[in-house]
């Protein structure tokens, strides 16, 4: 192994034994499993039948020393496995990692914070659980102090503090560690706007500046893209993928998201919603995937709804980028006049927005469309689920920004929703 | 700068399944400051919000002084000896508050400490330590406020108050074994947390608190199983002076069995141990 290589995966794999027959929190089902084990082997030879569920399948994969990977997957894929595994809280059932350097994981903000003690206590227990010496953290203290920005109420109880406080002190602790490899679990979801990019500054800056590895999970892609070099996508427990991060997020949000069938199975409704979509038509085409020529400068969308009780529809489309980033809305309900709502009683309707795009570079997109009622209700959305490839748009230059992440930055659409009764469909 | 010295090829840490981990003593070394956080949280912490604070600390045994001392002396009429009666219980009073706060401490401290065990790596077994490091501390506490009491009763110290330390590390030997075996237990099967009240009940009239031993003969060589006994009469004789025997085949069984106690609860613990973040 050479020793640029500083974490060394090899088919790494982790059961857990599910079900009904295989835990014991207590010691009265504990013997009486084991007493019923017996009588089985004696009755008829054989033990319980115990359900295995792989949180981790065979992951094999090499870290170089300064690299940020980040890895990636639907929730259950077995991330936090991975990392749970690679930061030595529990054992994996086959396989071997080799580490070399510190490590220090952060799979939680403020681990281990207790309420009753003051920020300064707070910040020298943290910082220990986190694997800091005293005198280290005595060294740092001042300076993430400043980063949390808290110093007024640095001996004040964190039980008084609020949330963001309590999140932008903990953050800080981590962020001040210095090992070799740092492992991070989805962190950055918290706190706010600003702090959270003062959080990527400060991650950017310890892998890139100080040269550290790290190991990154998050769902939030465009933190990853801007990030990691490489990434590794997991699905139920196995290895997809790992290269490029931006190939890596596109098949993460490809995968559960536009597959070429038909775009309403894409709904998503909470329980008991009076609307339900029967179909769903972009531009005439009820596939998932759809492709835009030049000519293209607006786009329809048509949706079938069956309504079963009085509500006030309209349509909101977002026009994502491929990871899923927001770059454009439309949503012509919630203009102040709020006439492109319609209200609708029980029973079949066609909802139909016109939405005008703007031009767009080459590359893939992705609708994310939503039935509601604005500021108060989502019946149905189709989150990210229509891909808009978009071929040739006359802009050729634009080919340069695909895959650079070069942000669009937030535009509004100008479009209609209209709304007509389908009467041949109510009658029985 | 302590840490920035590190050898260009850093040893090689390689995780496994079932793998004994070479470096757990070196790793709990070196995680000896968080076990002082630890005890120093636990400390900090209890004592928050309550109106008497610290006095706690010194009520609880002293109540306890007295009713034993009504209980045994009074009622039961059994033989003080030479000293006072409330100084006999008090003596031994002392070791057993170590044990069982160790012992209560070390049962609720892994799964009161969850959320640390399922996010962050250290040695296991630091947790408990930590709840030993809480108790000796108490012990602390309660031993400056009896060394002036047993003056005003009149026992001076002698050099036999030496070797207190080395019965104290008895009875912390004790509750570290006795604590390992309740901690892994508990983790597993959270039956133990009604359990361990039990034990302690029972252990402090089986363990010779509040009576001496050298008035009952036929019972001797059984309390002696009971490796906490050794710990309590080795307090009264070094800290009640000239008149209290020591009975030394008490001690040679007491250590027999506080040996067992340690050694069955590390490997009880360390076998446990690795699925700690699975089931607590």
């Amino acid at each position: 192994m050479s020793s640029d290589i500083v974490i060394a995966v090899e088919n790494l794999s982790k059961r857990y034994v599910i079900g009904h027959e295989a835990r014991h929190d207590n010691l009265r089902d504990a013997l009486h499993h084991t007493a019923r084990k017996l009588w089985r082997r004696f009755r008829w030879g054989t033990g319980f039948r115990t359900e295995e569920f792989w949180a981790l399948r065979d992951v094999a994969f090499e870290v170089r020393r300064g690299e940020v990977v980040g890895i990636i997957g639907r929730n259950g894929a077995g991330k936090s496995t991975l990392l749970k595994i690679l930061s030595r809280i529990t054992e994996p059932t086959t396989g071997r990692v080799t580490l070399r350097g510190r490590v220090a994981s952060l799979l939680e903000v403020g681990t281990g914070f207790h309420p009753e003690l003051t920020g300064r206590e707070n910040i020298f227990l943290n910082g220990a659980i986190l694997g800091m010496r005293r005198d280290e953290i005595r060294r740092k203290f001042d300076e993430i102090v400043a980063f949390a920005e808290v110093d007024r109420f640095i001996d004040m109880p964190v039980k008084h503090y609020s949330s963001g406080m309590h999140v932008r002190l903990a953050f800080a602790v981590a962020a001040h560690l210095e090992p070799e490899i740092l492992i991070i679990d989805e962190v950055l979801a918290v706190g706010d706007l600003q702090f959270q990019r003062k959080c990527l500054g400060k991650m950017q800056q310890v892998a890139s500046g100080e040269g550290r590895t790290v190991l990154f999970v998050s769902h939030n892609t465009a933190a990853v893209q801007n990030l990691c070099s490489r990434g590794l996508v997991l699905e139920s427990g196995r290895q997809r993928f790992l290269g490029g991060t931006a190939d890596a997020l596109a098949l993460y949000v490809n995968s559960g998201g536009p597959t070429g069938g038909p775009a309403v199975d894409k709904q998503v409704a909470p329980p008991g919603s009076p609307v339900r979509c029967t179909s769903l038509t972009v531009n005439g085409s009820a596939s998932d995937r759809l492709a835009l020529t030049t000519s293209a400068e607006s786009l329809e969308i048509a949706a079938g709804v069956q309504v079963t009780a009085d509500v006030r529809l309209s349509i909101e489309t977002y026009l994502c980028d491929r990871y899923g980033n927001k770059l454009a809305l439309c949503s012509p309900g919630h203009d102040e006049s709020g006439g492109d709502v319609h209200r609708l009683s029980p029973g079949h309707y066609r909802l139909t927005a016109r939405i005008q795009l703007p031009r767009l570079f080459r590359g893939h997109y992705l609708l994310d469309i939503t039935l509601v009622q604005p500021y108060v209700c989502k019946y149905v959305s189709f989150p990210c689920a229509i891909e808009l490839t978009v071929d040739s748009s006359g802009l050729n230059w634009g080919r340069m920004f695909e895959d650079s992440g070069v942000a669009v930055g937030f535009m509004v659409l100008p479009g209609r929703v209209t709304a007509e009764r389908l009467a041949a469909l109510d009658k029985p | 700068m302590t840490d920035s010295a590190e050898p260009p090829a850093a040893p090689a840490l390689v995780i496994e399944a079932g793998r004994a981990d070479a470096h757990y003593w070196r790793d709990l070394w070196s995680y000896r400051e968080l076990l002082g956080f630890l005890a120093w949280r636990d400390i900090k912490v209890r004592y928050k919000q309550a109106v008497l604070g610290v006095a706690w600390a010194v009520i609880q045994p002293a109540v306890q002084t007295l009713l034993l001392t009504f209980v045994f002396g009074k009622l039961a009429k059994m033989p003080a000896g030479s000293v006072a009666y409330p100084l006999l219980v008090l003596a031994g009073l002392l070791p057993w508050q170590l044990f069982s706060s160790a012992f209560s401490g070390a049962g609720n401290s892994l799964v009161g400490n969850a959320h640390l065990i399922s996010k962050v790596y250290f040695p296991r077994l630091i947790v408990p330590l930590s709840a030993l490091a809480v108790a000796l501390i108490d012990l602390g506490i309660l031993l400056a406020l009896t060394l002036p009491f047993s003056f005003c009763l009149g026992v001076w110290p002698t050099w036999r108050l030496l070797l207190l330390p080395l019965f104290i590390a008895l009875a912390l030997l004790i509750a570290f074994g006795a604590g390992l075996w309740i901690t892994a237990l508990t983790v597993k099967y959270r039956d133990f947390r009604f359990i361990s009240p039990f034990i302690l009940q029972i252990g402090i009239f089986v363990t010779p608190v509040g009576y001496r031993t050298d008035f009952l003969p036929n019972w001797r060589d059984w309390l002696a199983l009971n490796p906490l006994s050794a710990a309590v009469e080795g307090f009264r004789w070094s800290l009640l002076g000239g008149t209290t025997k020591f009975y030394v085949p008490g001690l040679a069984i007491s250590l027999a069995a506080t040996a067992l106690l340690v050694g069955t609860g590390l490997w009880y613990f360390r076998k446990t141990e690795r699925q700690f973040a699975d089931i607590v």
